[in-house]
């Protein structure tokens, strides 16, 4: 492809030099203007970077004893990234089965009539916005979920997860946990559905003639040839799931502890939902620390990403 | 068959020999086990509709395999198996959807009235609506297209018809990156950038949109490339071969041929940043009166609305929870237009490319 561009944009520009040097400049122009857009997308991303470094850096700088609760900054970001990893965590434990069993049942076993239709259901997963996720979350996933809740405690309370006391709102890790899940769902299928239909069709068609049933088929060619992209695409799962606010804002009861414990009323917070919960009603240097906090999930979420991008690089998907 | 190989031939393996459930074995265990799970549930008086559900999918899944081994062999029983676990997978993945669906409508419906759309908020006294904040969505929304739509896609011209070398890399790069941002930073990077200038605790309308560009810029680069690179070349290399410079083919050939597929990725990236609530939070503010202008002064949107008539309801709190319900409603009935309204221009409009 690269190659193709690489020859027609040289006899475009042969041609119009040959064609004279006024529209060789209007040319120029164009190419300039072009090329501005590319640069100010690089500089708003170095942007980003640069001026939430320069507003956090008052906090970052500060006595411990100016900043909200008197922590010093460390102490005041570690129980909120140990949330947001937490919820993201569990999002990602329990998306990666379900996308994986979505996209092998849109691209291996759907009826090819209905692929489309059901695509589109999938990805209006993603369409929906977080704070109706959030809203569905708390008025009615998290009510569905408190007999759930109970039964966990009872059955299964000697699991540091499951120590209870079960929350009788809902407003949990687990449920909170559950709502990303739908949420990160689309993304990570959608990767996993994109390279299992782009198994090689002599692998499939060889294992089904050595007579393989179609899950041997699956398992044996179609799995192989998609784990690393499942990967990646949970890594950009893990990353949506890490900087999402509204839901987990609008779902968790937080109380800023740091526990493993997903089923009771207190629970760790995340960065991006204490950005939300406290933003609006913050000033001076405690702005300024909750900016900071968001670096901190820049961060995070940044470290995600590259490594998703690095495995579909190395694996060259196509 | 079964003849030859029992005179002449050592036995055929079972799964060759080939005994098979007949073909409506599936739904009938579907539809046997669901009446089963039914029966059984009321018995022990406990029916509900997601208890039933999980139960029913264990009962058949469980039966399929087990009326399958003695007759198919282990191997088609597994098969069949993993076939019943990944489409009840499937169902699972979509029952968040329809319950969404059904619950946002039903209770959203109520609250949606021609007040929700008109009216504006009377403090903390019950009533009102959101016509403030519809306002604010198109505003906040319009702006931050005008500001994404040029750069991204005059970028994903540059990546497409003149990118080459370090440059052109470099922006593939960042984009993915781009797309990485959680929305939150995008809005703490808005409301950055204008603290340092115009002082702390700024909100404005224009802050939101700047926030929601960064969001938007790579969602419309990477969809306008995609369109860009199946404009076929030799519609290119017809233009050049009649003596037309280089930009003058992009601007008469090549964006209109792609102009249908371009407007579809805008119309996608505008579904996907309309419903965006955490950025709005920290750079336009919670408002109760209508603006109309981005410059000056807080604005309220859609999707802040909804959360901040939850978070801080009024004196009657159903009053207020129905509202939050209907501004939801009214945010994902534009989601969903605008994700149709795309599909269609793209059927409608979309150049046929021989």
């Amino acid at each position: 492809m690269e190659a193709r561009a690489d020859t027609t944009t040289n006899a475009g520009q042969v041609l119009a030099m040959a064609s004279g040097a006024r529209r060789a400049g209007g040319d120029r122009v164009f190419s300039y203007l072009s090329i501005a857009a590319g640069v100010t997308i690089l500089a708003l991303l170095a942007g980003v970077a640069l001026f939430l470094i320069v507003e956090a850096m008052p906090a970052i700088t500060a006595d411990s004893a100016k900043l909200p609760e008197g922590k010093g900054l460390i102490e005041y970001v570690a129980p909120l990234a140990f949330g947001t990893v937490l919820a993201a965590t569990l999002a990602v434990v329990l998306a990666v089965p379900l996308a994986v069993a979505v996209a092998i049942f849109i691209s291996h076993i759907a009826p090819r009539r209905l692929v489309l239709v059901l695509g589109f259901f999938v990805d209006m997963l993603a369409a929906v916005p977080s704070v109706v996720y959030g809203l569905w979350g708390i008025f009615v996933l998290g009510p569905a979920a408190v007999p759930v809740l109970e039964w966990l405690e009872q059955k299964l309370g000697f699991i540091p997860f499951f120590a209870g006391p079960a929350s009788v709102t809902g407003r949990t890790m687990l449920v909170a946990g559950l709502v990303l899940t739908v949420m990160i769902l689309p993304i990570v299928s959608a990767v996993a559905r994109e390279v299992f239909s782009q198994t090689p069709r002599r692998l499939q068609e060889g294992a089904l003639a050595l007579g393989a049933t179609r899950w041997e088929m699956i398992r044996m060619t179609v799995v192989p040839f998609g784990r690393s992209s499942v990967i990646s695409g949970a890594m950009l799962g893990l990353g949506r799931a890490l900087g999402e606010t509204m839901a987990v804002t609008i779902i968790l009861s937080v109380s800023g502890i740091v526990t493993f414990n997903l089923i009771s009323q207190s629970n760790p917070s995340t960065i991006a939902a204490n950005i939300a919960l406290e933003f609006p009603e913050s000033s001076g240097i405690a702005v300024n620390a909750l900016i900071a906090s968001g670096l901190a999930l820049f961060a995070i979420t940044l470290v995600t990403n590259l490594i998703a991008r690095a495995i579909i690089a190395r694996r060259g998907v196509g | 068959m079964e003849a030859r190989a029992a005179t002449s031939m050592p036995p055929v393996p079972r799964q060759l020999r080939g005994g098979a459930l007949p073909d409506w074995a599936p739904y009938g265990v579907v539809a046997g086990s669901l009446a089963l799970s039914t029966l059984v549930l009321s018995a022990a008086g406990s029916l509900g509709v997601a208890l039933l559900m999980v139960v029913a999918t264990i009962v058949s899944c469980v039966a399929i395999y087990a009326w399958s081994r003695p007759v198919e062999g282990p191997k088609r029983a597994l098969d069949r198996l993993a076939t019943f676990t990944i489409v009840a997978a499937f169902g699972l993945a979509l029952i968040p959807l329809i319950s969404l669906l059904y619950q946002v409508t039903s209770r959203g419906l109520p609250g949606l009235d021609w007040e929700f759309l008109t009216g504006t908020p009377h403090g903390i006294i019950n009533g009102g609506g959101a016509a403030h904040a519809i306002v604010g969505t198109i505003v906040i929304t319009g702006v931050a297209a005008l500001i994404s739509v040029p750069i991204g896609i005059m970028a994903a011209i540059y990546l497409n018809e003149y990118g080459a070398g370090r440059l052109a890399r470099a922006l593939t790069f960042f984009v993915d990156v781009m797309t990485g941002i959680p929305s939150i930073v995008a809005g703490l990077f808005a409301y950055a950038l204008f603290a340092i200038f115009l002082g702390p605790g700024i909100r404005l309308g224009v802050m939101g949109s700047v926030a929601l560009s960064v969001l938007m810029v790579p969602i419309v680069i990477r969809s306008a490339e995609e369109v860009l690179k199946v404009v076929p070349d030799h519609l290119r290399e017809a233009a050049y071969a009649l003596g037309t410079p280089k930009w003058k083919t992009i601007v008469k050939v090549v964006l209109p041929t792609a102009f249908a597929g371009l407007v579809t990725g805008v119309m996608i990236a505008i579904a996907r940043i309309v419903g965006e609530t955490a950025p709005l939070l920290v750079t336009t503010g919670v408002v109760d009166s209508i603006n109309t202008n981005p410059f000056q002064g807080r604005m309220q949107n859609l999707a802040v609305y909804a959360y901040s008539e939850y978070r801080t309801p009024g004196i009657h709190k159903t009053d207020s929870y129905d509202r939050a319900w209907a501004a939801a409603l009214t945010l994902i009935v534009i989601v969903m237009l605008l994700n149709v309204a795309a599909r269609l221009v793209y059927r409608r409009y979309r150049t046929e490319i021989r």
